[in-house]
């Protein structure tokens, strides 16, 4: 009884969250440019269109660039950070620490705001690798969280073993530190990338008048009417958010990096 | 002089002393081990002769060097961590070949040794196994040959063998000694387990409270204790307080015992007699007397509890010098002054 | 491995380069946007260096008060019906095989990294008229003719609490992990059902969890800057809305910039009572 429920109740959660991208699914694969469901006629061109029309493959670029740049910056910021925390004894650096996820925790039109007003005062407003910078800043949390869990999870002995065997403090990090710490520095990376891939307000405050990321160019669209490579985009994207967190969950071990601590104190 | 030595070696954590002046010298070639409860300060002690911890005051030196502040990588020393520490990215070979690589050794050299090692350790053919695969006893004996590796001068093991079950830790403390006796390497080892001191060392270091309270061959440990924490702490004991009068009689709860001597000028005392060393008399034939309370018959030996004024005495006996006694008797239990130990205050 | 203080120049350098950039491109920026909020706005978009109070004055008009009282009804609303779906949820997920927890752990992240736009996007499709969950009742013959359901209030509250639901199911995931499987299992050998055993043993076992991941939510659904943009009327706009508006399309940064401080403030006393409720947990 009580699993025919638990079924149940699992069954309208998923299709809570499974319906709108059905339809979307669904509207994507329209024969005409129509916002229909069910879809009228089959055709896969609306997929070719996100590569072939200019607009959309040029916002597509754009929006791979960034991600691909803002969340190798991210990690950049939040490794040595991460390590720094975990290497020494300096409780005042833990400031840093609160400071890389303030900008996540706080609503984003903050964040966004905040450098859209810096950017206009140091006269860069609407250069494309400020949003690369501004993404960095925004996401760096996703990395700083994950390779914080990641040093914690590595057993200090190690790196006690290696120094009794002759490692210096440099050969330590790169033969027994970095090994370790690689999978959560890959994870990381990979939720920053995600992430900014679909981020919208600080890319479209910051560089919003002079790029166009994906979801800017969706937003846009949106206003002006329907079409349905905003369909098929939004399919892509979640599609590649699902592979890549599949990547992330088949190669990581994701419960933990959700769980947090739990598994570690067992 | 070659060997180790501490000098007054001081360990503060705050306002906790975690090792208090210590001197000990540990001669080339001997095995030590530090032995004690937790928290009396040896694993502290190791770790600044690994140069993990740095001394808040005194010396260590090693052949005479003054090694205090050299840091731990460039002290070439072998140590086993209480949790292996194994490189969980790295296969066999690689944990154990990895203090050579990283001096730059050649790969053939890093491979001859390896195999060297690995034969050693009765692991041949192991060394592309990932070391998740590898059992406790597999991974204790890794753990060592990768200490080895360097031929260090010094060999230091933090309760190396705690994970392991009781049957394979007795093994493991026979094939360590006969290892170490092989190579002749100074080996200090840090344990809680007095039959693993008692099994591996030429000379035990019983500590408490962060000091050395005895450091001595096993049998003089044990037979001669130096005071009441050392005699408590190796093995089984009964301690009994015992008194002088001014013609240096001693009784022992009220009952002389003649020929037992104490330190000049001494009135009181405690002395320590091994459970073994208590003889059961028929009543009122030795120098004390009292009542069984319980028997414990363990098959190999048979315990007797023994309630004597209001102490409680402990006698054990083999099967073969069976006492016929039962609980609730009375007995007499037979003192002669060679099994007391009168320790020092 | 000995943890020690830094004490040369050299153990310090990894610091460098992200305190640099923390500093240079989060905390100036906070900063300027602090200063931009008592700024004099000129016509045109522009803004002069000043010290006044005028943006700060604004928020005493009844259209903010109203605009206040609705984002901070909304984020409630949405925190309470994500909560309550959500709960049930994780702590069964918790306890199911790890391979069918990956599973919606990775459905679940894929929507959470999904953009508000494309939420938003997703959402007014569902409710559209000529696409919309309509035609399905119609076609089950449920409905005799399909109708568009937005905007509404309800489409923006759907569209939030869509937003927010897999946020809420994380944040309530590691605590649940933790949970002594045993206390429920105690309390089944005691004679309770499994639903009585959850409300009795696990809700109030999980009480400061709860307030906590509560107050996480309403933070959370309080940055949320389309939604009610897209599947409701202006009306239905919250703080957020309003802040991209005015920095935006009126250009008025110095207005824009005093209500995001104004919202910092909001957020941070909220942090602070989180963390308040925390240390309670702690100490109990």
């Amino acid at each position: 009884m009580t699993s025919v429920y638990q079924k149940l109740y699992f069954f309208l959660i998923g299709l809570f969250l499974a319906l709108p991208l059905i339809v979307v699914a669904g509207v994507s694969v329209n024969q005409k440019q129509t916002l229909a469901f069910p879809p009228e006629g089959f055709s896969t061109s609306w997929y070719g269109e996100i590569f072939l029309n200019p607009e959309w493959r040029n916002a597509l670029f754009a929006s791979v660039t960034l991600a691909l740049l803002s969340a190798a910056l991210a990690v950049a910021i939040a490794l040595p950070l991460a390590w720094f925390l975990w290497r020494r004894v300096a409780p005042w650096a833990n400031i840093f620490q609160l400071l890389g996820v303030a900008p996540f925790t706080l609503p984003p039109v903050i964040t966004a705001l905040g450098l859209l007003t810096f950017w206009a005062t140091a006269g860069f407003y609407g250069q494309p690798w400020t949003a690369v910078v501004s993404h960095a800043i925004f996401f760096v949390t996703l990395p700083l969280v994950t390779l914080s869990l990641g040093f914690t999870s590595i057993d200090r002995s190690l790196v006690e073993a290696a120094a009794t065997m002759g490692a210096d403090e440099r050969t330590i990090f790169r033969t027994v530190v970095l090994p370790l710490i690689l999978p959560y520095i890959v994870s990381g990376y990979a939720f920053a990338f995600v992430l900014s891939l679909n981020e919208y307000i600080v890319a479209y405050m910051t560089v919003g008048f002079t790029m166009e990321t994906l979801p800017i160019k969706i937003f846009n669209a949106l206003r002006y009417g329907y079409t349905p490579t905003m369909a098929s985009v939004t399919v892509l994207f979640v599609s590649t958010a699902a592979v890549i967190f599949g990547l992330v969950a088949r190669f990581g071990d994701l419960p933990k990096l959700l769980g947090a601590m739990a598994s570690d104190q067992k | 002089m070659s060997g180790l030595a501490l000098q007054n070696v001081v360990k503060e954590f705050g306002a906790f002393k975690a090792v208090n002046d210590v001197d000990l010298t540990v001669p080339h070639g001997t095995f030590v081990c530090m032995l004690g409860p937790s928290g009396c300060g040896k694993t502290t002690l190791l770790r600044m002769i690994a140069g993990l911890d740095l001394p808040t005051s005194g010396a260590i030196r090693l052949d005479g060097e003054d090694i205090t502040r050299v840091p731990t990588h460039k002290r070439n020393l072998g140590m086993v961590f209480q949790s292996l520490a194994l490189f969980p990215h790295l296969t066999v070979g690689e944990n154990i070949a990895y203090s050579l690589r990283i001096r730059g050794a050649p790969k053939e050299d890093q491979k001859k040794r390896v195999e060297e090692l690995l034969s050693m350790i009765h692991l041949s053919g192991y060394a592309d196994r990932p070391v998740s695969k590898l059992s406790g006893g597999q991974r204790q004996r890794v753990a060592i040959a990768r200490a080895l590796a360097i031929s260090p001068k010094l060999f230091l093991l933090d309760e190396p063998l705690s994970a392991l079950d009781a049957k394979l830790r007795e093994a493991m403390q026979v094939e360590l000694r006969q290892l170490q006796q092989k190579l002749g390497i100074t080996t200090i080892v840090v344990t809680h387990d007095q039959r693993e001191a008692m099994t591996m060392a030429d000379t035990v270091v019983v500590m408490s409270g962060g000091e050395i309270r005895q450091a001595a061959s096993p049998i003089e440990i044990y037979r001669r204790p130096a005071d009441s924490f050392v005699a408590d702490f190796i093995g089984q004991t009964n301690l009994i307080e015992v008194e002088s009068d001014t013609r240096n009689h001693v009784t022992v709860l009220g009952q002389p015992v003649p020929g037992l001597q104490l330190p000049p000028g001494a009135a009181k005392a405690t002395i320590s007699i091994r459970p073994e060393d208590v003889h059961l008399t028929a009543p009122g034939a030795g120098a004390l007397t009292g009542t069984v309370t319980f028997v414990r018959d363990l098959g190999g030996t048979i315990e007797t509890f023994v309630e004597a004024g209001d102490r409680q005495i402990v006698a054990v006996s083999t099967p073969r010098e069976r006492p016929e006694v039962s609980v609730g008797q009375q007995v007499g239990i037979a003192l002669t002054p060679d099994v007391c130990v009168v320790l020092r205050k | 491995m000995r943890r020690e203080p830094p004490q040369t120049f050299g153990d310090y350098s990894p610091l460098l380069f992200p305190a640099a950039m923390l500093t240079i491109f989060f905390v100036v920026p906070f900063g300027t946007m602090i200063a931009v909020s008592f700024f004099q706005r000129q016509q045109g978009g522009f803004y002069t260096p000043a010290f006044v109070f005028d943006n700060y004055e604004r928020f005493l008009s009844a259209f903010f008060g109203g605009v206040l009282g609705f984002s901070l009804m909304m984020a409630i609303a949405v925190a309470i019906c994500c909560v309550v779906l959500a709960l049930p949820f994780t702590y069964l997920l918790t306890r199911m095989a790890r391979r069918v927890q990956i599973v919606w752990l990775v459905a679940l992240l894929s929507i959470l990294s999904l953009s508000e736009v494309i939420i938003g996007f997703a959402w007014s499709t569902l409710f559209s008229r000529t696409a919309g969950i309509t035609n399905i009742l119609v076609a089950l013959g449920l409905m005799s003719e399909a109708k568009a359901l937005t905007p509404s209030f309800a489409a923006v509250l759907t569209g939030m609490v869509y937003q927010a639901f897999p946020y809420t199911v994380l944040v309530l995931f590691p605590a649940l992990v933790r949970l002594d499987p045993t206390l429920t299992e105690a309390a089944r050998t005691l004679g309770a059902s499994p639903p009585k055993a959850f409300f009795t043993v696990v809700v109030p076992a999980l009480r400061n969890t709860i307030v906590a991941t509560l107050i996480m939510v309403f933070i959370f659904a309080l940055g949320s800057y389309l939604l009610p943009q897209l599947l409701g009327r202006p009306q239905h706009w919250t703080l957020s809305v309003l802040i991209t508006d005015q920095a935006i399309y009126q250009s008025n940064m110095p207005f824009a910039a005093a209500m995001a401080v104004f919202l910092v403030l909001v957020t941070l006393g909220l942090v602070a009572l989180t963390v308040i409720a925390g240390r309670k947990g702690e100490a109990a």
